[in-house]
Formats: C-alpha cells, sequence, structure tokens
C-alpha cells in the first residue's frame, strides 16, 4: 500500500514522501504508520478515533472518515493538510 | 518543518550557571532560546526550533535542572509534547501525550486541541508533572513527561462539565487549564485554575476538588457571587509562604492568604486609569510581599493592549496595599501590545531579573527589579511563554 506522507508528518518519515504499509484496512495501516514511525497517528487521528479537523484522509480520490474502510490491491492512500491556517 | 523530529538534534540554548541566566521562548510559531552573560548585559538569541509550531508552553524541572518539556501543536496536526533532558540541547517527542479516553460509539467524546500547561509535580516525585490542556482537563505523568494518563478526580468528575461551562462559550481557542500549583508541603495539595471555571484546591492528589472563588468578582455572569464560573488569568503560590497565593483575574488582582479561603482584590489600589486586569502575575522568589502585573486594556470591549499605547508593569512590596509604575526604558506611546499568562517571569538573581514576551513578539528584560527595562529581542512571532530554563517555575 503506498501511502503519500505531508510535509508536516515528514519528519517522522525521515523526510519520505511516500511510503510502502501494509493493511487491509485504513486503521491497520495507520496503526502499522504508527508501529513504525511512533507518534505519527495521533497527529492525524483524534483520541475518538477521528480524522483531525484539519487532516483530510483519501483513499485514492475518496475523502474518507471512516476508519474501517477495506482497502483494495492497488488502493493508494494520500494523508493532506487541508488549507487552513495563517 | 513543523513537529521536526529531525530539528531535535540542533542545539539549544541550555540552563544557566554562574550568574547566566537562559530563557525559553514559546511562541506562535515556533520555540527561541536566549543566554546571557553573567552580567546579564548581553544575550546571545538561538532559534527557531521547531518553526511553525503553535508553542503554549516550555517548563524546565527544578527537581533535576535538566529535563524541560515543551507543549506543542502545528494548525494541521494534533496536539504533542516534545521532551529534553539536556537542559533544551535537543529534543524529543514523548511515547504518549495527554487525551481524553474514547468513548462508546454514537457518544460525543472529548478530544484535546492543545495542551496549554505544564507544572512540574512535588519534590519528592521526582518523575511526576502535571499538565493542563484545552477542553479543559487535567492530566498526569509519573515517568518524567513520557506518558500521560487523566485525573479522573476532574476529567471525569460528575461536575466538571458545569464547572467548565459546558466547554462552552470559552475563551476563543478554547477554555484553558493554567495554574496548576502544588503545595511544597504538601503533594497532595494542590490548587488550579480555569478560564473560564474559577479557582479549584485538591486535598488529595485531585481526586476531588472544590471551588476557591469567595470575594473573587465575576461580572459576566448574572449570578451574584457564584461559587465557580470565574475566569482566573494567572495564579501563583509563594514558594517560601505556600499560604499566600496571588492571581491575576478577568475582574482584578487577588491575594489570599490561607487558610482563609476568601480573595482580597489587592487590585483595587491600583491608579483608577489603569484598572487592574491584566494576564500574568510574578513573585519574588524571595519576598512573598512583592509582585509585579502587567495591566492592559480592560475597558470598553476589552481591547487587551497596552492602556493607551504605553505599556508598564506595576510592582507592589507590600502584597498589594500599594503599586508603583514600572515603565523606564518601555515605549512612551504607540505600543499597543499584550503580554500573556505564562509570558512573564523572573529569574533568582540579586537584584531579581524580570522578563515579558508581547504578542508584537519583542522579548524586554529588567536586571534590577523592575526599575528600568531593555529590548532582547525584536520580530519574533506573538509571544505565548517566557520562563527560565533548567531551574525555577
Amino acid at each position: 500500500m503506498k501511502v503519500h506522507i505531508p510535509g508536516p508528518l515528514r519528519s517522522y518519515t525521515s523526510g519520505a514522501a511516500r511510503v510502502e504499509i501494509p493493511g487491509e484496512t485504513v486503521a491497520a495501516v495507520l496503526a502499522e504508520l504508527d508501529r513504525r514511525y511512533p507518534g505519527m497517528r495521533f497527529r492525524i487521528i483524534d483520541e475518538q478515533d477521528r480524522v483531525r479537523t484539519h487532516i483530510k484522509v483519501f483513499v485514492n480520490a475518496d475523502s474518507i472518515e471512516d476508519l474501517s474502510r477495506v482497502l483494495a490491491g492497488g488502493d493508494e492512500l494520500t494523508i493532506i493538510c487541508a488549507l487552513s491556517g495563517g | 518543518m513543523a513537529g521536526s523530529k529531525r530539528e531535535a538534534t540542533k542545539t539549544a540554548a541550555s540552563g544557566a550557571a554562574n550568574g547566566e541566566v537562559a530563557i525559553m521562548v514559546g511562541t506562535r510559531k515556533g520555540a527561541w532560546f536566549l543566554r546571557s552573560d553573567a552580567s546579564r548585559r548581553k544575550w546571545a538569541l538561538q532559534g527557531p526550533q521547531f518553526l511553525g509550531c503553535i508553542v503554549h508552553h516550555i517548563v524546565a524541572d527544578p527537581r533535576d535542572g535538566k529535563t524541560a518539556l515543551m507543549a506543542a501543536r502545528t494548525g494541521h496536526l494534533g496536539p504533542t509534547i516534545y521532551r529534553s533532558t539536556n537542559q533544551g540541547k535537543s529534543w524529543k517527542e514523548i511515547e504518549r501525550p495527554p487525551a481524553f479516553p474514547k468513548v462508546p460509539e454514537g457518544q460525543k467524546g472529548l478530544v484535546v486541541d492543545h495542551v496549554f500547561w505544564l507544572t512540574p509535580g512535588h519534590a519528592s516525585e521526582k518523575d511526576v508533572w502535571y499538565a493542563g490542556t484545552s477542553p479543559q482537563g487535567l492530566f498526569r505523568s509519573e515517568d518524567g513527561g513520557r506518558t500521560w494518563n487523566g485525573v479522573a478526580g476532574f476529567n471525569e468528575n460528575p461536575n466538571r462539565s458545569k464547572w467548565v461551562w459546558g466547554d462552552k462559550d470559552q475563551t476563543p481557542d478554547g477554555g484553558k487549564m493554567h495554574s496548576i500549583l502544588i503545595d511544597p508541603r504538601d503533594a497532595k495539595h494542590m490548587y488550579l485554575g480555569m478560564s473560564g471555571g474559577g479557582s479549584f484546591e485538591s486535598l488529595d492528589q485531585g481526586a476531588s476538588w472544590r471551588p476557591l472563588n469567595k470575594g473573587v468578582e465575576a461580572n459576566f455572569i448574572p449570578t451574584p457571587d457564584p461559587e465557580f464560573g470565574h475566569d482566573p488569568h494567572h495564579m501563583a503560590l509563594h514558594p517560601l509562604r505556600p499560604d499566600r497565593l496571588y492571581q491575576q483575574n478577568h475582574c482584578g488582582i487577588y491575594r489570599l492568604d490561607r487558610p482563609s479561603d476568601t480573595w482580597t482584590r489587592i487590585g483595587a489600589k491600583m491608579p483608577k486609569k489603569i484598572g487592574d486586569i491584566g494576564f500574568p502575575i510574578v513573585l519574588h522568589p524571595r519576598d512573598p510581599e512583592t509582585v509585579w502585573v502587567f495591566p492592559m486594556d480592560g475597558g470598553s470591549v476589552w481591547p487587551r493592549v497596552s492602556l493607551g499605547g504605553k505599556p508598564a508593569a506595576y510592582r507592589s512590596t507590600d502584597a498589594g496595599k500599594s503599586w508603583e509604575r514600572q515603565d523606564k526604558g518601555l515605549p512612551a506611546e504607540q505600543a499597543w501590545f499584550t503580554v500573556k499568562r505564562q509570558a512573564m517571569c523572573s529569574d533568582q538573581g540579586a537584584p531579581l531579573g524580570l522578563y515579558f514576551g508581547t504578542t508584537s513578539g519583542e522579548l524586554w528584560a529588567s536586571r534590577n527589579e523592575g526599575e528600568s527595562w531593555g529590548c532582547l529581542a525584536r520580530h519574533l512571532p506573538e509571544i505565548y511563554s517566557v520562563t527560565l530554563a533548567g531551574g525555577r517555575r
């Protein structure tokens, strides 16, 4: 599974913009991301298991909120920091 | 890069020695560090670290002189805490930041937006820290700040929602738990401040809490003399006289001498044209009678800037019976900044050094207990926190 990492989170991946992470669901991919890059998941997902307000998670071109979404071979997960702030 | 772990290898200012002073500055866009020579006349500015991160509070641990914690977030990412074990030379993200419990599906659970306040625990509990969050929650670490758990006596207290106005109608970016104070004689005796909610006291290390707001005005609540709901901006407990507390409140400056539970409005002695509204309150570490505030304009629509564009600290050397203006060296006009509640501190020098940071990104210092001021740094981002490195709270 290709996971695209936004700039503010690349400190966790040693600068990598894309990493390969296995997982059958979005939740599983995020859990594995956190195992490999400790602390990363909580920056994306809050303690109620919701995608944080200014973060978007896409499976291919679909913005998703349901972390139980099942992934198919060839799907790509993209984590995006929403346009906001100042 | 926001929240970068790689930045953790950069060199920062470290704690003071031999008369040198090191100051840690948290801003809306990162952290900066300043270190003085022994005379406190020459200063070196280092930074930024964690550029782009919103740094609410950086606090050194006086118990070991080495550890420090930094409460940070970015505009996009969730909150976290960075930890240093070498007086701020390097920082590493902790393992498990404060977080509220997950609630069952279909219920609305609380989410920590940011960690607002950090307090080292009692001297006898060397790895204990406390954190106050927005929305308002109290968290405790027992491993030096690496992992955190909620203090159930507050976070799960059936009265919590009532105390914090249902987490609504709070300050613009959320209610703040702050001023977590530990009685140096008793680790179980604690105070905390809530904006809004009021001042509270615990005698059982946070298992239960009671309001401590008698005598404090709350002119934004229709109920006369409410038990809670007040807006303390900053509370401080004197380390040499722990029964004495001072408070800068939304509605004035107060002092409390225990065992009394009724605050006295010492701000009533401030000049009428200045008033007694502000955010920070700073105590003299060797003199319980001496206290500083930095008034702001709390009139009309609450501009929250220096009164008349003429900033000044005010000092009392008699526990609030009288006040004197201290503005020598500060801009004489057209200076419209605010000094936030964590953005003013003292060092331990003799005479005492004082430091404050402004919303306009200036860091000011006095080497003579406020008699005169000089600017140490300009053009920083909005300053949220100014604290002494390597030592005192």
